[in-house]
């Protein structure tokens, strides 16, 4: 069996706000749910599967009572970040297989207006938390590594976050608007070696949601189809300290099943929706995807090659989490998000691919040099 | 500044507790299994590689290399690296790199293991050797 087709995404909502002091996270969640089911034309009585993560304040029963639904299926998967692309495939089975037709999935939370609660102890607690593991350095150990087995300098990685800033100019909710430059980003604050402030994404209120639903529904609404054809999800840990290689993330096994679900390749996409937590994650996965070969990402984000319009590999047109929008410190539900946009024509003109019939969807979860999850959900225009 | 930070005792459990007695008398231990022959850390009583429930403790000679690292260059308690260090015995382990000068680390290095105090177990960090 395959998911391939079986799931359309027919509403999407990206909250515009990036600081939300005034407003609840259940607040938020129930903002975004109902800019999507509006997107998609429907209306909240039609929704019969709800799928959310560990941002939502209490869980599955809580806020589907909050929210007022009535459901037949739902899914609390917890990947951190890349959660939301992993509901995407979710959702697709349970459309596959009868369980539900019509799925809601949201993101929220206020990270920028005040500290998230912590995450529950896994087993290695006693052996790892003293040692101030945070995404900062975590992330820092992984470009340490790839600087040293591959030769990646600093400069390479600032291209990411250049051709992020050239595309978030053009859109008005992004936090960070301006251009900056391989210079402004190598002269920013060491934050952890060897990763500058502006190598990192920014930290935002708000979240988004989508809605995904059965190729028969979808044809009956009135927006541009898009659809799921493949997709993959994996993990990876120390798993016992034993070749330990932090060059390379979970992404070389959930890309090529999900390539191969759908059956393309990296060479056929359009554009490309990675997540960007830090400028090391999209180098990786990049590379992890197949765009390059492992080890020579860094000469393949150089020069502009993310940027739309001016380079091979568009990416994250809406400037992403490195200058637009990283609700709740989880990116995953922006990069479908964008990914829709560019399918359906309603990006930014400015940013907007010619002709984007495929694009890519990929996000990590978790800790990338640590323990983490990946999700790659490859769509089509149809 | 990292000489007067002060780190939370562990909690400990029946499959961890006699990791953590051993660090009190300032042994280093890991877990070998006797059956695939893969030792590993953090200790579990089943092998994370053959799922073998005949794992042992042993003794690590301390001594490692430092595999990788990142320098925070701020925090409450000041700076402090982080860092993944691979045992002579061949398990890599997260770890944080004390009691040198932190601004020079390289990949590669040797170090070794020490102990610092908690209000319970000690906790095992590395050092240049």
């Amino acid at each position: 069996m395959t998911i391939k087709g079986k799931a359309y995404i027919a509403g999407i909502y990206e909250h515009p706000t990036r600081h939300a002091p005034d407003k609840s996270t259940a607040q938020l969640h129930a903002e975004v749910a109902k800019g999507a089911i509006e997107d998609a034309g429907l209306t909240k009585a039609d929704i019969d599967g709800y799928f959310c993560a560990g941002d939502a304040p209490g869980g599955l029963w809580p806020m589907v009572d909050y929210l007022g639904l009535k459901v037949r299926h739902v899914d609390s998967t917890e990947t951190g970040g890349c959660s939301y692309l992993i509901h995407l495939g979710h959702a697709a089975e349970a459309i596959a297989a009868g369980k539900c037709s019509i799925v809601l999935v949201t993101l929220a939370g206020k990270p920028r207006t005040g500290p998230m609660p912590p995450r529950a102890a896994g087993p290695e607690a006693d052996f790892e938390v003293a040692y101030g593991a945070t995404t900062h350095n975590a992330y820092g150990m992984c470009a340490m590594r790839h600087m040293h087995d591959y030769g990646t300098t600093s400069e390479q990685l600032a291209w990411i976050k250049v051709a992020a800033s050239h595309h978030a100019q053009h859109n008005p909710h992004a936090m960070l608007r301006e251009v900056v430059t391989v210079e402004d980003v190598i002269n920013s604050p060491m934050i952890s070696d060897p990763l500058h402030r502006m190598d990192c994404c920014v930290v935002t209120d708000g979240g988004g949601a989508m809605i995904v639903t059965t190729p028969e529904i979808a044809k009956s609404l009135k927006k541009p189809l898009v659809r799921l054809i493949g997709h993959g999800e994996a993990m990876k840990g120390p798993r016992g300290g034993k070749d330990l290689d932090l060059t390379y993330s979970a992404g070389v096994w959930s890309g090529p099943r999900a390539f191969e679900e759908a059956g393309v390749t990296p060479k056929d996409i359009k554009y490309a929706s990675i997540y960007d937590s830090f400028t090391i994650t999209v180098l990786m996965q990049l590379e992890d995807l197949g765009f390059c070969k492992k080890g020579e990402g860094g000469k393949f984000v150089s020069d502009g090659n993310l940027i739309s319009g001016v380079g091979k590999l568009p990416f994250n047109t809406d400037g992403g989490g490195l200058c637009s929008n990283h609700p709740v410190n989880r990116g995953g539900m922006t990069k479908i998000l964008e990914a829709v946009r560019q399918l359906r024509g309603e990006a930014h003109p400015k940013v907007q691919v010619l002709n984007c019939d495929l694009a890519i969807a990929h996000g990590t979860g978790g800790l990338l040099g640590v323990r983490h999850a990946a999700s790659t959900c490859i769509l089509e225009r149809v | 500044m990292a000489e007067t930070k002060k780190y939370p005792a562990p909690v400990t459990n029946p499959e961890t507790a006699e990791f953590w007695e051993a660090a009190k008398a300032g042994k280093f231990l890991i877990k070998r299994c006797t059956a695939c022959g893969e030792a590993h850390y953090f200790p579990r009583s089943i092998c994370p590689f053959c799922f073998s429930d005949k794992t042992e403790w042993e003794e690590s000679s301390g001594e490692a290399t430092i595999y990788t690292y990142s320098l925070m260059r701020k925090s409450p308690t000041g700076p402090y690296a982080i860092a993944y260090v691979t045992l002579k015995e061949g398990p890599s382990l997260q770890t944080n790199i004390v009691d040198c000068d932190l601004t020079s680390l390289k990949i590669g290095q040797k170090v070794k293991v020490v102990f610092k105090p908690t209000d319970g177990a000690p906790l095992p960090f590395f050092t240049l050797a």
